[in-house]
């Protein structure tokens, strides 16, 4: 009888081998960064820099300010660095936003849409500089978000508002409604003391809410009504640009309803711009005037919101919309079923992010990245299909690769 | 509430009664029990008529220990209930004289270590929190880590060493000076103050760890939630996002626990008592139970066991009242 498996205790001994050379491996690499360092210190800290410069890639065309647009965003991106080891070195990034361009006019509506973890969430917060961008630019009103010191950001903060997903934990449970909507109100000098109480109670009655919510907490709420809180204390300090991530989607249909038509009447009475972003197309639909859609990081289309519903033209969002459903039941829809999940953010693939699942994927999708082309006025696509050069050029990559595979005989 | 509390009360009531049981069967069976350590040494004694059995069955009628566990329990609660908790065998006082004499003791240097312990456990955590990873986050918690590791008997011997042998500070030991007799009122007070400074330290350094990483936890959790991604979003100044939201919430879990350790203050601190010769409730009560001594053991053991109870009690009507969503009905 055995007492050992051999071939268990032959295959730990190779996993417990090939441990012990990584760890050696590690050792090795330490000792040379570590002999690198001490022979020329500035030309090191150049490399590492050079590296991760590369690693970022941050490179654009500077924006020139055009005084229709509220808000414009040029390449904009936000890497969250990967940390390993004990000196908690960075060995890549996730790209969550990866090169994002858009632009927003005075008192309209953008939609912004995809699916879940495409990054849409990344690219409210960094216009806001909740996070640190990576790379790009961001204009609100001309200025540069980004540049200005923290103390005249939280200057314009009011101006640059959000109302975030989730009604529940985005609301301190530890400080009344009225507090709440309030403190910043105090904060930022927006009315004067004495009308304070009545400025507040206007507010919360624009949102629904009534005067005697004010000494109430948070928890004593429904969702439909924390979200009006939200509301509230985002338009209290009087903003032109308000983001809603996904304002409505941790609510129940007949709620959203209500907090839409709610944003809808706000925008008209205040002159509100929003960045609206969704998951869910019939909501952007109705609200947005124009409809960016995003893919991994990246804007694939970008269309007035027409547009894009009647005539989508990326392969992605054909895709995407082809799952809304009818309401007829004599209408046979073709949905478009994509195949696979969303890759990782942290090693997309190569050339156009969306080949590995595109119905139409050619040989050049899997080198190239396309290039943003305006189709139509006002229609941005971000696909090789729609470029004749690029098309092109794949059928010359056709050639040369069927010429190889048969070559070698 | 109030029902709440009458509810917790009385079955804080059952619990107390059992813990009480337990506590007698286990000194009653101690096998070195006071009355036969008195026995052997009676009859070891010259001019001793009685050999040690004759001696240990007339000192067991004499305190009480020839009933047997059950009725001897029943009878000490009969007392107990009255008040009268009978007199201390190896202080040969009544108990609660005795009690009395050191509790107070016990007490300030509870109350001074932890006092201390929150002005600088809290803030530190905070801090630590903060800047998490940074350099001070780990220095922090380095420290407290050291601190938390220590056994009290090194820290004591190191801070009797510094501050006393070397430096001439304080005393080393006790809790008057020999000259206290000829000082005036305000020159005692500072005299004792003085005995007490290292015991003191001793009693936060080893304390502030646990307290410190409770903070930073806690604090770690409440600054990454929504609702301070909010704060910031409104344009609040950092000091304010900190103070007035963060903190404020992770005052509910540390009300809590500081509201539960309340009663501790008079539990003593048997090893610190022991080292600085300070006659506090931790130093007698140690004594007693290796000497047998059953009326203070069980006066002590009682009293912590209500203090335990009632800290809990505390603990919960705090949580109901810092946190508004808490309600109890």
């Amino acid at each position: 009888m055995k007492l050992i498996n051999q071939d268990t205790f032959k295959a730990f001994g190779r996993k417990m081998e090939k441990y012990w050379t990584r760890v050696g491996q590690g050792f090795v690499n330490a000792g040379n960064n570590c002999i690198r360092f001490v022979s020329n210190p500035k030309k090191f800290v150049s490399d590492y820099k050079q590296k991760k410069r590369e690693m970022i890639n941050d490179i654009y065309v500077p924006l020139t300010h055009n005084p229709e647009n509220l808000l414009e965003v040029n390449a904009l991106k936000m890497y969250f660095p990967i940390k390993q080891g004990f000196f908690k070195r960075t060995v890549g990034y996730v790209k969550a936003v990866d090169g994002v361009t858009f632009n927003i006019k005075h008192g309209t509506t953008m939609g912004l849409v995809g699916e879940s973890g495409c990054g849409k969430t990344t690219v409210g917060r960094t216009i806001l500089r909740l996070y640190e961008k990576t790379g790009g630019e961001v204009l609100f009103d001309g200025q540069n978000i980004n540049k200005i010191s923290k103390k005249s950001l939280r200057v314009k903060r009011p101006q640059l508002q959000i109302v975030f997903q989730d009604p529940y934990s985005s609301l301190s449970p530890r400080l009344p409604v009225g507090e709440i909507i309030g403190e910043a109100v105090r904060e930022h000098k927006i009315v004067s003391p004495d009308k304070y109480d009545d400025y507040i109670t206007e507010i919360m009655e624009a949102c629904g809410l009534r005067e005697y919510h004010k000494d109430r907490y948070p928890h004593e709420f429904s969702g439909g009504q924390r979200q009006r809180i939200c509301i509230a204390r985002a338009l209290a300090l009087n903003p032109k640009f308000i983001v809603c991530d996904e304002p409505v989607s941790a609510l129940d249909v007949s709620i959203q309803a209500q907090i839409i038509n709610l944003l809808e009447d706000l925008q008209k009475k205040f002159g509100l711009t929003y960045l609206f972003i969704s998951h869910d197309l019939s909501v952007v639909e109705h609200i947005s005037d124009t409809v960016a859609v995003m893919y991994l990081g990246g804007i694939v289309e970008y269309a007035p919101t027409v547009k894009v519903f009647k005539n989508p033209k990326h392969p992605y969002t054909q895709a995407l919309f082809s799952a809304i459903p009818v309401p007829d039941p004599e209408v046979k829809m073709k949905r478009i079923i994509l195949e696979g999940s969303i890759p990782s953010p942290a090693n997309p693939p190569k050339g156009c992010k969306f080949h590995t699942r595109c119905r139409e994927c050619m040989e050049i999708c899997k080198v190239n990245v396309p290039r943003n082309l305006e189709i139509e006025p006002g229609h941005f696509v971000a696909c090789h299909l729609y470029d004749e050069g690029a098309i092109a050029e794949n059928k010359k990559l056709v050639e040369k690769n069927s010429a190889t595979e048969t070559a070698p005989e | 509430m109030l029902k709440f509390i009458v509810k917790r009360l009385l079955i804080s009531i059952v619990i107390l009664f059992f813990v009480m049981l337990i506590v007698y069967t286990l000194m009653h069976s101690l096998p070195t029990s006071y009355v036969e350590r008195m026995a052997r040494e009676l009859a070891t004694k010259p001019g001793s008529q009685k050999s040690a059995a004759q001696w240990l069955v007339e000192l067991n009628a004499q305190y009480g220990m020839d009933k047997g566990v059950i009725p001897g329990f029943f009878v000490w609660i009969g007392q107990a209930i009255k008040g009268n908790f009978g007199d201390s065998w190896y202080y040969s006082i009544p108990v609660v004289d005795e009690f009395n004499k050191v509790i107070w003791n016990s007490f300030y240097l509870g109350v001074a270590a932890f006092i201390l312990e929150i002005f600088i456990a809290i803030p530190l955590g905070v801090v630590a929190a903060k800047k998490q990873y940074s350099v001070t986050d780990y220095s922090v918690t380095v420290v407290s880590l050291i601190g938390i590791s220590l056994p009290t008997f090194f820290v004591a011997t190191v801070l009797k060493l510094i501050f006393s042998v070397k430096l001439g500070w304080f005393e080393i030991s006790g809790m008057r000076g020999r000259d206290f007799a000829s000082l005036t009122e305000v020159q005692q007070f500072f005299d004792v103050a003085s005995h007490f400074v290292m015991p003191i330290i001793t009693l936060t350094v080893i304390s502030i760890g646990g307290l410190m990483r409770y903070t930073r936890t806690n604090m770690l959790e409440v600054l990454n939630s929504d609702y301070i991604r909010t704060a910031r979003a409104k344009g609040l100044p950092e000091r304010k996002v900190i103070n007035h939201h963060a903190f404020r919430n992770t005052l509910i879990p540390l009300v809590t626990i500081m509201g539960g350790s309340l009663p501790g203050l008079f539990a003593g601190a048997l090893i610190t008592e022991t080292l600085f010769a300070i006659e506090g409730i931790g130093f007698a009560s140690y004594h007693a139970m290796i000497s047998g001594d059953i009326p203070f053991t069980m006066f002590y053991l009682s009293f912590m066991a209500i203090l335990t109870l009632l800290g809990n009690l505390i603990a919960d009507i705090l949580y109901a009242v810092v946190d508004p969503r808490v309600r109890i009905n």
